[in-house]
């Protein structure tokens, strides 16, 4: 049984804002994760404030520009199959292909998907960790092999999204409502570092609702991939994935952009590989000397060591994978 | 198998407000230790966590119903409409044995609360039967033995009722790919996957539901 709480679902955005603003209020979209937290005791929420009347939240919009506009309430199915994700944001549509499973597609949300809440045993499990505002991140004594490798501090879990590396590969940005007012940043700046907050994921207020994922056009030549390294083909986070979007002329590459998923608090943006690619033609060699650079200075725990060779292979892997769609 | 796992987290207090009403209430102190909610004969307790009216329209019937914001549709499928088809396997979104319809597309019961559900055309394995003749996909699951012991297999047949209501003739990969979502612990997925196959086709020949 979950704990208790009340439910609404508002039919305006004005009313979810209004009923979001109350203290102990949550943000309910697919629930695919938000139950599970309630269930685990992991977070406790009062009232459950479902956006799924708000039909302004839905879809996929092309924009004037060859940008995109994504409503938060999209789900990974859509995402996965919309046309013109598939051919032109190739990073972001197989990204939410490789997400949970058919069914938590179908209902799971790209909203949800980037507010989801850590995966970290010890944060799901009973443990006052630091995340939940004790002393302790448990994870650096104890279990800590599907822990992170860069960017840890106070607490070490890795940010569990597919889709938010695969978006920052495309320079997207969200935009988040209020009764306040709205704000439109950078995906980069959703994500909070443990050593900022290490007690929030991201920067969304309690009565903020992420409204809508917007795409810029994509890199001219443009071509992406997520590789995703998992033990299981289904259902399981990412050990290690790497999202690319590069765009390519006959020759060479113009822009490169590589981010890693499984390896960090947040989705881990690696940047020098990107530099050892520009100006160059991908070539089986660049890609290797990429790739190695991509792992440079990870940082590991006692038992993910491992995950260091994962980086070089999941960014070598989407790296050809791109090399060989041209 | 089919018992409920008993979580004692079940017993806890969600919060300082809630616990404060569970002393101070009968009808929530019902509350604490795990009783559900009883059904619609008792008029919904008026404090702030109480019972809401709700309708599900499930297999083309409408029901009206009491039920707890936090009361997940697995749990009224089968404790409150006796449709015990759909299974509680794991409870936490990762077996599928919990597979309905919701509006014609796959979905885990278990993660989808049943306040959620209104307005939703739900469909589960009962609902694909004819009266006593079941349908060509779960003819289909007999005949090529697309099951062991069973307790997966109305999970199974309903995420194959969503693949086949979208694609009429799936490729192999195709069916494992929308079968991906659903755990067989006998193994009998390689019979899965032909049961999926021969429904396709017979749904295509004989004009079969
Ligand atoms: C077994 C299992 C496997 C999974 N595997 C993966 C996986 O491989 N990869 C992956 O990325 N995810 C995975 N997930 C996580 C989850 O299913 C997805 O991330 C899904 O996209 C979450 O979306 P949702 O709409 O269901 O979110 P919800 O559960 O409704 O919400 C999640 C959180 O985000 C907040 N929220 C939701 N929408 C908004 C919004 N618009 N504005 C502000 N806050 C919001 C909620 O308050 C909540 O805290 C898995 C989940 C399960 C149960
Ligand atoms: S019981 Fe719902 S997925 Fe296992
Ligand atoms: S038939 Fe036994 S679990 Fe699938």
């Amino acid at each position: 049984m979950l704990p208790r709480f009340t439910h609404v679902q508002p039919t305006s955005i004005s009313d979810a804002l209004r009923e979001l603003a109350a203290p102990g209020a949550r943000v309910l979209a697919g629930g695919t994760d938000l139950l599970g937290c309630l269930r685990d005791r992991a977070v406790t929420a009062d009232k459950l404030v479902s956006l799924n009347a708000l039909a302004e939240l839905r879809g996929i919009r092309e924009q004037g520009d060859g940008g995109l506009r994504i409503g938060a309430l999209t789900t990974l199915t859509e995402l996965a199959t919309h046309p013109v994700v598939r051919a032109r944001f190739g990073a972001l549509s197989a990204a939410a292909a490789a997400a949970a499973s058919p069914q938590l597609r179908n209902q799971g949300t790209l909203g949800g998907n980037l507010c989801q809440r850590p995966r970290c045993w010890y944060f799901r499990g009973d443990f006052p960790c630091a995340r939940k505002g004790g002393d302790t991140c448990f994870a650096k004594e104890g279990e800590n092999q599907l822990h992170a490798v860069f960017g840890g501090d106070v607490c070490v879990m890795v940010h569990p999204s597919d889709t938010a590396p695969a978006l920052q590969s495309l320079d997207a940005k969200v935009r988040l409502i209020s009764a306040r007012g709205s704000r439109t940043i950078g995906i980069d700046a959703l994500f909070v570092l443990p050593a900022k907050d290490h007690t929030r994921e991201t920067v969304v207020e309690a009565d903020e609702i992420v409204s809508d994922i917007l795409l810029p056009p994509p890199p001219a030549g443009a071509v992406g991939a997520y590789r995703k390294i998992r033990a299981r083909g289904v259902w399981d986070f990412a050990i290690v994935g790497a999202a690319v979007t590069l765009g390519l002329d006959k020759k060479s590459v113009r822009q490169a952009r590589i981010v890693l998923s499984g390896v960090a608090p947040v989705p881990w943006r690696v940047a020098e590989a990107e530099r050892l690619l520009v100006g160059h033609e991908l070539s089986a060699p660049r890609i290797e000397q990429a790739a190695t650079q991509a792992s440079s200075g990870a940082a590991p725990l006692s038992a993910n060591a491992y995950k260091v060779m994962l980086i070089r292979g999941a960014v070598a892997e989407a790296l050809s994978d791109v090399m060989g769609a041209r | 198998m089919t018992d409920r796992k008993k979580d004692p987290r079940d017993q806890q207090p969600v919060s300082r407000r809630g616990f404060l009403t569970t002393v101070s209430t009968s009808a929530a102190a019902a509350a604490v230790v795990g009783v559900a909610a009883p059904a619609a004969a008792a008029p919904a307790p008026r404090d702030d966590t109480g019972t809401v009216a709700i309708v599900l329209r499930v297999n083309g019937r409408r029901h009206r119903l009491l039920v707890e914001p936090r009361d997940r549709l697995i749990s009224v499928l089968r404790e409150r409409l006796g449709l015990t088809g759909a299974k509680p396997g794991c409870e936490r979104g990762e077996c599928g044995a919990c597979t309905v319809l919701l509006d014609g597309v796959t979905r885990y019961s278990c993660m989808t609360l049943a306040v959620e559900a209104q307005e939703r055309e739900i469909t589960t394995i009962e609902g694909l039967a004819q009266g006593e003749e079941v349908s060509a996909l779960q003819q289909a699951f007999i005949a090529e033995d697309g099951y062991q012991c069973g307790f997966c297999t109305p999970g199974q047949v309903m995420a194959a009722e969503g693949l086949l209501r979208t694609n009429t003739s799936p490729t192999v990969d195709a069916v494992r790919a929308a079968m991906s979502g659903n755990l067989c612990r006998c193994g009998a997925y390689g019979h899965i996957v032909k049961s999926v196959q021969q429904a396709a086709a017979a749904r295509k020949t004989g004009g079969a539901k």
